[in-house]
């Protein structure tokens, strides 16, 4: 672990330096072994937050009751070594010749491997047209928050919050459904590739939404974490 | 227990089978639906990771590590194409 920079008050972003790294697609993942010293062993997977041609890194955000996310966010240090597999997936993953228009919707700590789309967008120069919609219970949950609030032109962010506003806050609120989506999302007509990352819950939710406005399902790719977060 | 998907155990299938799986295309033993891997429904809260078919959850697929094997099931699943 090379660099650590604090993304919410419970996130944050591990630089990592893995030998002979093969460069990663974006919206893949790593799985993190952590091995106690009587040899207990757990394992996360955990969605690479950078760009294809940058160092990998990842995003982990703090579950209270998790076995590895805490180790992460709250102890390992610069220069600290563990191990991970990686990377790892072949179906939530983009590149600019996969086209678009490109609709990404997150939830909570799902933002990852969508950011690590974006970011790849940018970097690469495509013009492929984004928009993204990211769920989060505050506005101070947000990750990514500076990145996302400097979106170029031809992408698009839209927030929802859940829980807390803040005050004078004009964005919108509320969970996504269907209603939500579509008011947010391209058109079915535009044939767009989708991709959705969040708690089961959520993506289920998305996923069914894209597919009531007429996405093609074979164009809505999913990842799911669980009820309270496993990435 | 929540059901994750197939991206979950894309690093125990490579592990296993040397290959990126989650775009393999697979055929359900009970019901016929075609789905890739990325898409069934996987349960890893229990001694092993299980994966069903999305479509009428019926058992694809069990792997469990028994001192360092990976003992793997794949009984459930009619077509598995790498």
């Amino acid at each position: 672990m090379t660099a650590v920079a604090e993304e919410t008050p419970r996130a944050r972003t591990l630089s990592l330096e893995v030998p002979d790294w093969p460069d990663h697609r974006a919206g893949q993942h790593v799985d993190v072994r952590l091995t106690a010293e009587d040899g207990y062993r757990a394992e996360r997977a955990y969605s690479i937050a950078s760009a294809p041609g940058e160092p990998p890194a990842i995003t982990v955000e703090l579950l209270e009751d998790g076995e590895v996310s805490p180790y992460l966010v709250d102890v390992v240090r610069e220069g600290d070594v563990f191990e991970v597999r990686g990377p790892i997936g072949g179906y939530f993953v983009w590149s600019p010749e996969a086209g678009g228009p490109l609709l990404l919707v997150a939830g909570g700590s799902g933002i990852v491997p969508l950011r690590a789309i974006l970011r790849h967008r940018r970097l690469s120069g495509s013009d492929v047209p984004a928009r993204l919609l990211y769920s989060s219970r505050t506005l101070e949950d947000v990750i990514y928050r500076e990145e996302l609030a400097g979106a170029d032109g031809a992408s698009e962010v839209v927030l929802t919050l859940t829980r807390d506003r803040p005050l004078g806050w004009t964005g919108r609120t509320g969970r996504v459904n269907v209603e939500l989506l579509a008011d947010v999302a391209w058109p079915a007509g535009d044939e767009p590739l989708a991709f959705a990352c969040g708690p089961t819950s959520f993506v289920e939710v998305v996923a069914a939404g894209l597919v009531e406005l007429g996405y093609d399902p074979a164009r809505v790719k999913t990842e799911r974490f669980g009820a309270t977060g496993g990435r | 227990m929540e059901a994750l998907d197939g991206n979950a155990i894309a690093g125990l299938l490579h592990d296993v089978f040397g290959a990126e799986l989650t775009v393999a295309a697979t055929v359900c033993g009970h019901c016929g639906a075609h789905a890739v891997v990325a898409e069934c429904e996987v349960y890893l809260g229990g001694p092993g990771a299980v994966a069903r078919c999305r479509s009428c959850r019926g058992l694809l697929a069990v792997f469990v590590e028994v001192r360092g094997v990976t003992c793997v099931d794949l009984r459930g699943l009619a077509s598995l194409v790498v």
